[in-house]
């Protein structure tokens, strides 16, 4: 087994006085029933009563939350997309599909932020407020994450390019100088007010220089025409404006970029040594950071707020055209110098970190164990499976990771009890297990309705999962017989093609044949088409009800003819043929001949195999003698019908012959 | 399609209905209700949609849903109908029958009326799955296989038809005010008049060989004998209820069970299908009958442009129902589109009223456009 990467939490269930008593638990799809046990701990206080609440303790909670469910909801299409449209294209093509994707998870976790967010301010209870506040944390950790991974792994930026891309990072992510800017807009005078300099800073610190060099216009307007302040507003913004960038995909070469930038950094300095800018310490301090100089950057923690924010700030005036190698050290000394002693790293630094090192199972490792939810190792592993094939790190699961965090999150997903329709499709893209997964899950599903019934059954049916099919149509089947809805039984013992079962239930109508003389749920039984071969007896009864039609529209020969092929074809069971044979009688009885010398010779043939077949089994089963009267009675009557008609149709018979 | 709006609600719906508009007024359908399924906690919930006639029209169209109010819902929404302007019935799988009054002063949902256990087992209780109303008059149809009729005022149930069918009844709705059709699981169409006794169908209509069970049934809004059914397979079915006990097109649809049919209330060439698939599909019949240059046709036309009055629309629609009937062999003619995008969870419910199309899916979204190319 591997380590233990991580403490297990301790989790306290309210109300079960684990002091005193043992408790029981039990396993069920992302939940965990506790109880307490009737053994008492040996430590235990005397007399303590023990409960007689179950607990049920779900895995994870936040699959509960309504605004956690659009996020479930609106990633599952993004993933089913990316799942079909990988198929085709080259690894070129590819490249902009994936980040075009992985754009779409990140917009999708941002709509769930701002919903958090805005349910966490208009939530008035503290509790409450304090767990979307939480949340809202975690989300935008996700999303901070998902947004370094796909600058560092999805878009692979090389050199020149990736600053420019983790700027954008940090842009994104730490906006606070965005709403004090408009802030210090929206004050009277704004280079008055306390923050001013705040926000100049810290437009420089994101390398947003067009900003920045619009607030220090500002600054140079208000002050004195001609005086020394307005020239070095002047000479700054010289500076900041001739910075330069990076442009990725234009004619510009690394190397030329370089020379620029180093011929930039000169003249800066220069400026600097001369003492130029020292009359003015803020204004210093900026050309100070535009020369990377990191004490003047650790000066502005309170502006860089986080130690990624001072690394970019760090790399962008001191090595812009860094190589996504050389990340790492950089990360490490600047996670070290800003943080200090005072501190120690916490999770969300330590999966940055990873990622800085270009280490993807350790950045899904750690949030896999940092975040409470499966959702974003899930898709974040499948979206880096789909750009490029990740060296599939076998567990020893013997399946890759990328299956293995999928079925983990369906199966969560699954023991929710309305989000389980979302699984199936993460189940499908599983390849080794998924279909396995599926099957034992989808058995659990509880079916209220018929709709849902159908739905499961559709899901089963598109998938091939015969076994499914019969258990759960034999469910819905057995329900409508214990609701004495034989028409709906018998439909779904149809559909699942449940020989056994549609034999019974054509049992069950046959005996209430005998019982009360008519048939019921005719509509269904008159209407079953080529269904009817699905078990002998319930072709036996379809037709059986087709000689009451026949009979009942006075067809009678052809009655008689099928009255008997049942008895001769063995399509009636045996215990039926007595009910048949009486059933002829009042054909036997009617003035024209109906059945012919042969077929009353194979009636009486039929009535001897009944007779002769069970006398033994009559005396052992049938000992009450007045039934054995009726029976007798009825089969002596049938004896003397069976011989007047046989009379009647030699007759006839011969008198056609002779005409 | 570009104009409709989605919107996650974080439950999945199992109808959607626009309420109903005054037919003087000149207005779009604004406010619609939704109902859900398969949660702990279902509920109903009335939505407004956009301000049509503000001004600045680009904002409007980018304007959601907007929740006006809703209630809790014991057991799954198994159907729902608006009764009038202010009243809705719902269906529950609980075998209960619900009338929600819709106070639109204050924003609130209350129960005007409640019939339990409408329908039911011997031992337990059992879905109602359909309803279709009339007011006052309300006919539900269950799981089963009774069929009740209720009326608004009366606490107690008018009539009730025990084992009317042997199977589970899927939908209903009326063929004329004394006649209602009825739809099950064993593929039969039936047709029940209410004034005759006995709980025997006065007909019934089945596609033989088959046992397709039937989901859905809409009939043509000016033309009764008309009938549209679909089912498990997806086929869309169009029945000629005066005379054929055969469907008289079958047309292949959806790959899956097909939830819900709706000729368009005004403008019947135009009919809207939805799946289990996750499609919604638009049958535009029109474009057959456009090519078919009669007199009547012309002359329905210029009396459209003269009057609007109804009676123009329905001269209209006289030349273009019969494009149903005869699409058996014109099927090339018959342009169909799907709304909504792919890979869609089930649709279980669509609405359509005048250029407002509403519809609901498993995937705990619901679809809006008040755009509809009709």
């Amino acid at each position: 087994m591997d380590d233990i990467d991580d403490e297990p939490l301790e989790t306290t269930v309210p109300g079960v006085d684990s002091k005193n008593r043992h408790m029981g638990f039990c396993f069920c799809l992302g939940e965990l029933l506790v109880f307490e046990t009737s053994f008492k701990r040996r430590d235990a206080v005397r007399g303590v009563k023990g409960s007689p609440l179950l607990h049920f303790v779900h895995k994870d909670d936040e699959i509960y939350s309504p605004v956690l469910r659009k996020l479930f909801n609106e990633s599952r299409s993004i993933f089913v997309a990316l799942q079909n449209s990988s198929e085709e294209g080259t690894v070129k093509t590819k490249r902009p599909q994936c980040v075009q994707v992985s754009r779409q998870y990140r917009s999708v976790l941002r709509a769930a932020m701002e919903d958090m967010n805005q349910l966490a301010v208009s939530t008035r209870d503290p509790n409450l407020k304090n767990r979307y506040g939480s949340q809202v944390s975690v989300l935008s950790a996700m999303e901070l994450i998902w947004n370094l991974c796909e600058v560092l792994f999805i878009e692979s930026a090389t050199a020149g390019s990736l600053l420019h891309h983790l700027l954008d990072w940090v842009r994104l992510h730490v906006c606070e100088v965005d709403t004090k800017a408009s802030a210090v807009l929206n004050s009277e005078s704004p280079t008055e007010h306390q923050d001013y300099w705040h926000v100049v800073t810290g437009y420089v610190l994101q390398g947003r220089m067009d900003d920045a060099r619009q607030m220090l216009a500002m600054f140079a307007r208000e002050s004195i025409p001609g005086s020394g302040t307005r020239n070095l507003c002047k000479t700054l913004d010289s500076l900041m404006k001739k910075m330069p960038i990076f442009v990725p995909g234009s004619n510009q070469t690394l190397t030329e970029f370089e020379l620029k930038w180093q011929h930039w950094r000169e003249e800066c300095d220069r400026y600097l040594q001369d003492g130029t800018f020292a009359s003015n310490p803020k204004l210093e301090m900026i050309c100070k950071i535009l020369l990377g100089d990191e004490d003047s950057l650790l000066e502005q923690k309170e502006i860089l707020t986080t130690w990624y924010h001072f690394m970019i700030s760090r790399l962008l005036y001191s090595h812009p055209t860094v190589k996504p190698t050389e990340l790492l050290c950089y990360a490490q000394s600047s996670l070290d110098i800003f943080l200090g002693r005072e501190s120690a790293a916490e999770s969300l630094d330590n999966i940055l970190m990873a990622a800085f090192e270009l280490d993807v199972h350790q950045v899904i490792k750690d949030c896999s164990i940092a975040l409470s939810n499966w959702w974003f190792v899930a898709h974040l592993t499948d979206l880096l499976y789909h750009c490029k094939p990740l060296q599939s790190h076998n567990l020893n699961f013997g399946t890759n990771m990328r299956e293995f965090l999928l079925l983990e999150y369906a199966s969560g997903l699954f023991s929710h009890h309305s989000l389980w329709q979302l699984a199936v499709d993460y189940f499908d893209y599983c390849h080794e297990f998924g279909k396995v997964y599926l099957e034992r899950h989808i058995e659990r599903v509880p079916l209220d309705t018929e709709h849902k019934a159908l739905k499961v059954l559709r899901i089963c049916e598109k998938r091939q999962m015969t076994m499914q099919v019969q258990s759960i149509c034999k469910i819905m089947a057995m329900k409508a017989v214990r609701n004495k809805r034989l028409g709906s039984a018998l439909s779904w013992s149809i559909r699942a093609k449940d020989a056994a079962f549609a034999t019974l239930i054509s049992d069950r109508f046959l005996q209430g044949y005998c019982i009360s003389g008519s048939f019921s749920d005719l509509d269904l039984i008159d209407n079953l088409g080529p269904a009817m071969l699905l078990s002998d007896r319930l072709t036996f009864l379809g037709k059986y009800r087709e000689f009451h039609r026949m009979y009942g529209e006075k067809k009678f020969s052809d009655a008689a003819r099928l009255l008997l092929q049942l008895m001769t074809a063995k399509i009636a069971p045996q215990s039926f043929w007595m009910t048949l044979l009486t059933d002829a009688l009042p054909l036997l009885e009617q003035k024209k001949v109906i059945f012919s010398a042969g077929q009353t010779y194979e009636l009486m043939r039929c009535l001897e195999d009944l007779t002769l077949g069970n006398p033994e089994q009559r005396n052992e089963h049938h000992n009450i003698e007045q039934e054995d009267d009726v029976e007798t009675t009825k089969v002596e009557m049938l004896r003397l019908a069976l011989a007047r008609n046989l009379a009647k149709a030699i007759v006839q018979e011969g008198t056609l012959d002779g005409s | 399609m570009d104009n409709l709006c989605g919107k996650f609600v974080s439950l999945k719906i199992s109808k959607s209905r626009w309420r109903p508009i005054s037919s003087s007024a000149l207005q779009q359908p604004e406010v619609f209700a939704t109902g859900s399924w398969d949660n702990e906690e279902n509920k109903i919930s009335v939505w407004c949609f956009g301000d049509f006639a503000a001004s600045g029209m680009e904002e409007v169209y980018e304007v959601e849903p907007q929740l006006l109010c809703e209630m809790k819902h014991n057991g799954d929404v198994l159907d729902l109908q608006f009764l009038d302007v202010e009243r809705m019935v719902t269906a529950s799988s609980t075998g209960s029958v619900t009338v929600y009054r819709h106070h639109q002063n204050n924003q609130t949902l209350s129960i005007s009326q409640r019939w339990e256990r409408a329908h039911y087992h011997s031992c337990d209780s059992a879905p109602c799955t359909g309803i279709v109303c009339n007011s006052p008059e309300i006919v539900t149809v269950g799981e089963d296989g009774r069929i009740n009729f209720f009326r608004v005022d009366h606490k107690e149930v008018i009539r009730t038809l025990d084992n009317a069918d042997s199977s589970t009844l899927h939908a209903v709705t009326f063929l004329r005010t004394t006649e209602i059709l009825t739809v099950n699981s064993n593929g039969q169409l039936k047709i029940w008049d209410s004034r005759q006794q006995g709980n025997e169908p006065s007909q019934i209509f089945s596609v033989t060989g088959d046992r397709v069970p039937l989901y859905c049934v809409d009939k043509h809004p000016n033309q009764q004998h008309i009938v549209a059914t679909g089912g498990q397979d997806g086929m869309l079915c169009i029945w000629d209820v005066r005379n054929r006990k055969m469907p008289v097109s079958l047309l292949n649809a959806h790959e899956a069970e097909m939830w819900e049919v709706h000729f368009h209330p005004s403008n019947p060439d135009h009919l809207f299908t939805c799946s289990e698939d996750g499609t919604l599909w638009h049958w535009d019949a029109s474009v057959s009958t456009a090519e078919i240059p009669t007199f009547l046709h012309q002359g329905g036309r210029n009396t459209t442009l003269l009057s609007r009055t109804t009676f123009g629309q329905i001269s209209v629609n006289q030349s273009v129902s019969s494009a149903w009937l005869t699409m058996d062999t014109s099927k090339g003619r018959l342009e169909i589109t799907n709304l909504l995008p792919s890979y869609t969870m089930s649709v279980n419910s669509l609405d359509v009223l005048e250029q407002c199309l509403v519809c609901g899916t498993d995937g705990e979204a619901i679809y809006v456009t008040k755009k509809m190319p009709v």
